[in-house]
């Protein structure tokens, strides 16, 4: 990161037309410079790994073990991704993992945004103690959970099925989104929905007009998080489906096993579905910039 | 619409928000947690047993003493990065939104395929040593064990990549809040950027700091795929203990016991960024 | 009501709103259209078979084509997985008295996990087989350390090693590649490194997932000790790991990112790997005629080998179990134990004349296999230590960390994992199995 300048007192000179000072000037456009090449510089860090993976899920076998490793495509090839692709349960296994996405992000963001909202408005006993609870449900390891999980949901009834997978990732993604909304409704100027009260509205028709308009940066990243997280997850969805699969429990689990080809192959095609959705949501994301609330 | 008593109802109106998600986690979670912390207590030689058994592991001090350092290294690091991936984003630069959609991009990615990719520029006839050798540089063994500080920062910069995204779009989603013209009056008054930065801009960013700063360390704590894969067993973290305990040891009750000391670790250091960042109570970002 | 102000952002808002909105109103829509089935259609003529091998891809794909030509009259839905979510599936089905997982494929220590707890008698299915040909030490194996068959034996391997042809210009004079001795091993390595600008050409698969403790346990031990429990820490014992020692400063040190040796023989970063035959099978598949497939080295006192063995056992309180039966008996076939040897290079259990028509690289590890097995000393993986089974490999890993990569003593490191081997095997009450002498109580450590 680069600073700014702080802006000079004027120059005081001697004689009638006082010279211009072009150094702020010169000092304005390197620190523009900088500020796009550090720019640049994280964009190759954060995008120079996912080219990677491109490049290896289309590359050949015997192009991946090569030494020294070419950085531009070459021996390209999609014949393991179509093989990849074409492996059984794969095409079920999308579907119900796009249902099993939605299903978890609706489901997180109906009881969570509310959860939310109460955190940044109101002051009342069990604040602390809720945010607590949150993050307990949150930071045990999933994996000693999971055989009670199974267990509760083949009583339902209700074990391997989508639905099933959708509620224990609505658990997990719970805590992320209540805070992350929290964070996002404390900022929204409380004056503003208390305009709308004053102007005869009911606190609903406030949070609806005023609130949420404002909020959505913060459930679009919220979201963004609960897709991701439940599009991955490969261990809840691996105990408690069965013959109804999603992608990761289909395929991730035996990538570890597969050959080194397979492995890239099967990592590209579960990151585009997750990348499509970042690119939607990352328009609500930055919905507010530039725009000047007051 | 006037209430009948609309004191009470303010009264309730929280709890009345707060009621699903509570009851939604305690239906699904209660049992399987209770359950979970019940194992680590008994157990066919009792439940002291399976603490000793925990502590007995070879490389549970290891791994206690690898989180802590990954933690204690890479939060800071992935902050200031995170912070300042922000602030850049709220300068009009030219190509800002192809920046920030490669920026957000490692969050896609999962942890499995990420330690692949990394596995693949580190490892001995990887990337990163094909673009050395155009250098004339020799090939490095990178994740050999027997270079514990290349290996550490293999591991760092994985996880730096991985999941500093996180924290970016936290920071980017609780900046769009922020009045642009503070920071305007501010920098009219002669205020230095880093006088803005810490007087100004951070101080507005707090709520989203302290949930960005629970969220990734509690995650951070839980995170292993990564660094498995780029160390195989000689980067052990506390969280591939409980796995090694539940699935290479077939034992659920020591991987309780270690997933225990997981959600003890992980909720000491929530609540101390809950305290430290505390949060003026019910106070919007305008409210006086 | 009143809409307190009229700025363009919040109209841009409210249309995104609606939007994403609209997005998410799909979600139950698409749900509602009900699961889709990942492997063959549910129904009541299916079969659901959990397994924790034949997990890659490709291999789980020529599994599912295997089991619908051994008996077409069956539809089975295959479903791979680790160890760790298929076990838990298993205990928590059984738990939860709905069980609907009929048949579990496992090595034998998957199976001894799940236990008499998990898995149905087929004590009738064994004998009714046995007229088959399965080995008398299988079907010992297979009672998991009870008095009835747990499951029935259904694939076999071992371990070999693969030899690039590259490296035979380094053999030690006077060595026969097809009988090597393990110090005849150790200078082919050594000169191999010194003639490699000093990078090793040897490598052993010491990654998370690799099977190195197999190494320790089936070779080495019964190489250089002729025994295994009874002999853990005796003096030859420290031969063995001073051996070891020696070994690993000649071996690839990314060995410990290694789960498969195939990788890195493939791709050339080494040219002679250890490991199991399923996981080298990669290696020579593209050129065989570059490649050699060895038994594993003589030592002092023998040449030990592993026998590792896959078996199919029965979901107890599963449904249908007639037809889980009939799919099992079509597995032991001879015909369908050659086709496993052909597509995933598993021996079969039962009699069976191996034909001349096998795949290149599969025609390699068969011959070897043969080699290893006249005149070697077999030892099995742990028998009768039921759910501790992983705890008792871990005393090997413990041991290894410990003595190789970290410089430990190696008296005291082996005294110290005694006591935890004598606990593991005392409390499982296992009687000593091969290579060591039988014994009438617990096996005692020496």
């Amino acid at each position: 990161m680069t600073a700014d300048a702080p802006p000079r007192p004027p120059a005081v000179a001697a004689g009638p037309l006082p010279p211009v000072n072009r150094r702020p000037l010169r000092r304005r456009r390197l620190v523009r410079a900088a500020r796009q090449a550090a720019a640049i510089l994280v964009t190759l860090f954060m995008g120079v790994p996912v080219y990677l993976i491109t490049l290896s899920a289309f590359s050949t076998r015997a192009e991946l073990n090569r030494f020294p490793k070419a950085l531009w495509p070459r021996g390209v090839s999609a014949g393991t991704m179509r093989a990849f692709l074409g492996s059984t349960g794969v095409v079920p296994s999308f579907v119900n993992s796009i249902e099993v996405g939605l299903t978890t992000l609706l489901v997180s963001l109906l009881i969570g945004a509310p959860a939310g909202y109460a955190i940044a408005r109101y002051a009342f006993r069990g604040h602390d103690a809720y945010q607590v609870f949150l993050l307990v449900t949150r930071s045990l390891p999933v994996v000693v959970l999971s055989i009670p999980l199974a267990t509760m949901f083949l009583r339902l009834g209700i074990y391997d099925s989508v639905v099933a997978v959708a509620l224990v990732h609505a658990a997990l993604a719970l805590p992320t989104t209540v805070l992350i909304t929290a964070s996002v409704f404390i900022s929204v100027p409380a004056e503003l929905e208390e305009a709308a009260l004053i102007f005869g509205g009911t606190r609903f028709a406030a949070f609806r007009k005023v609130v949420l308009p404002l909020s959505i940066p913060g459930v679009a990243a919220s979201s963004i998080f609960t897709f991701v997280l439940s599009w991955n997850e490969v261990l809840a969805a691996a105990i408690l489906t069965l013959n109804n699969r999603t992608l990761p429990a289909q395929v991730l689990t035996s990538l570890p096993y597969s050959p080194i080809e397979y492995r890239f192959a099967g990592g590209f095609a579960m990151v585009v579905p997750s990348l499509l959705f970042i690119l939607i949501m990352r328009r609500y994301l930055t919905n507010m910039w530039g725009a000047t609330i007051r | 619409m006037a209430a009948r008593s609309p004191r009470l109802r303010q009264a309730a109106a929280p709890y009345a928000l707060l009621l699903p998600s509570a009851l939604f986690l305690l239906a699904l979670l209660g049992w399987p947690v209770i359950s979970a912390i019940g194992q680590a207590f008994t157990g066919a030689h009792g439940g002291t047993e399976n603490w000793r058994q925990m502590v007995a592991e070879p490389q549970f001090w290891t791994s206690v003493r690898n989180t802590s350092l990954l933690v204690v290294v890479l939060i800071p690091l992935q902050f200031s990065l995170a912070v300042a991936m922000a602030l850049l984003l709220r300068e009009r630069l030219r190509a800002r939104g192809f920046y920030f959609y490669v920026w957000t991009v490692p969050l896609a990615v999962s942890d499995l395929a990420a330690g692949l990719v990394w596995l693949s520029i580190f490892t001995g006839n990887g990337y990163l040593n094909s673009a050395l050798g155009w250098f004339g540089v020799h090939p490095v063994d990178w994740l050999s064990y027997q270079n514990t500080s290349t290996m550490f920062l293999a591991v760092l910069v994985a996880e730096l990549w991985r999941a500093t995204s996180l924290v970016m779009i936290i920071l980017v989603a609780g900046m769009q809040m922020i009045p642009r013209d503070y920071d305007e009056a501010a920098q009219v008054f002669g205020a230095s950027f880093w006088q803005r930065l810490r007087h100004v801009t951070l101080p507005l960013m707090r709520p989203s700091i302290q949930v960005a700063l629970i969220l990734r360390t509690i995650l951070a704590f839980q995170a292993f795929a990564a660094a498995q894969a780029l160390t195989g067993t000689q980067f052990p973290l506390l969280i591939g203990q409980t796995y090694l305990w539940f699935v290479g040891l077939n034992d659920p009750h020591v991987a309780s016991a270690v997933a225990l000391v997981v959600l003890g670790v992980s909720m000491v250091t929530a609540i101390g960024y809950l305290f430290m960042l505390r949060q003026p109570r019910g106070a919007g970002g305008g409210a006086r | 009501m009143t809409d307190p102000d009229g700025q363009p952002t919040t109209r841009i808002s409210r249309r995104a709103l609606v939007r994403a909105g609209a997005a998410l109103g799909a979600a139950p829509l698409l749900a509602a259209c009900g699961q889709n089935t990942t492997g063959a259609k549910a129904g009541s003529n299916t079969l659901s078979l959990l397994s924790t091998q034949h997990t890659p891809t490709k291999e789980a794909d020529a599994f599912r084509q295997i089991l619908k030509a051994a008996d077409p009259s069956l539809t089975v839905n295959f479903n791979p997985g680790d160890t760790a979510t298929t076990i838990s599936q298993v205990k928590a089905q059984v738990q939860a008295r709905s069980v609907r997982v009929n048949a579990f494929l496992g090595i034998h220590s998957d199976l001894s996990t799940l236990g008499p707890d998990n898995l149905a008698d087929v004590s009738g299915l064994v004998s009714e087989i046995g007229s088959a040909g399965i080995s008398a030490g299988n079907v010992t194996l297979s009672k998991i350390g009870t008095d009835k068959n747990y499951y029935v034996p259904l694939e076999q391997a071992t371990y070999l090693l693969a030899v690039n042809k590259k490296a035979l210009g380094w053999l030690p004079a006077g060595a026969d590649v097809n009988s090597l001795t393990y110090d005849q091993l150790l200078a082919w390595a050594k000169a191999g490194k010194a003639a490699n600008g000093g990078k090793a050409v040897f490598g052993l698969p010491a990654g998370p997932k690799g099977l190195l403790h197999r190494f320790t346990q089936g070779y080495l031990y019964p190489s250089f000790t002729g025994g295994l429990v009874t002999t853990f820490r005796s003096p030859d014992a420290v031969t063995a790991w001073q051996y070891f020692k020696e070994l690993w400063s000649v071996t690839l040190p990314a060995s410990t990112n290694v789960d498969f040796m195939q990788e890195p023989l493939a791709s050339g970063q080494v040219l002679i790997g250890w490991d199991h035959v399923a996981r080298l099978v990669d290696a020579p598949r593209d050129k065989p005629d570059d490649w050699l497939m060895v038994p594993a080295p003589q030592g002092p006192k023998a040449r030990g080998y592993l026998a590792i063995l896959n078996g199919i056992g029965i979901v107890k309180g599963s449904p249908d179990q007639d037809r889980t039966r009939q799919l099992i008996k079509a597995l032991v076939k001879p015909e369908v134990q050659l086709d496993i040897l052909r597509k995933l290079a598993f021996f079969p259990t039962v009699r069976a004349a191996v034909p001349a028509d096998l795949p290149p690289a599969i025609k390699l590890e068969s011959q070897a296999v043969t080699r290893t097995q006249t005149g070697g000393l077999l030892s099995l993986p742990s028998v009768g230590m039921g759910a501790s089974d992983s705890k008792f490999t871990k005393v090997f890993q413990n041991c290894f960390t410990a003595i190789v990569l970290g410089n430990a003593g190696i008296q005291q490191t082996l005294d110290a994992q005694a006591k935890t081997m004598q606990q593991l095997i005392t409390d499982a009450n296992a009687r000593c199995w091969v290579p060591d002498p039988q014994s009438s109580g617990p096996c005692q450590v020496g």
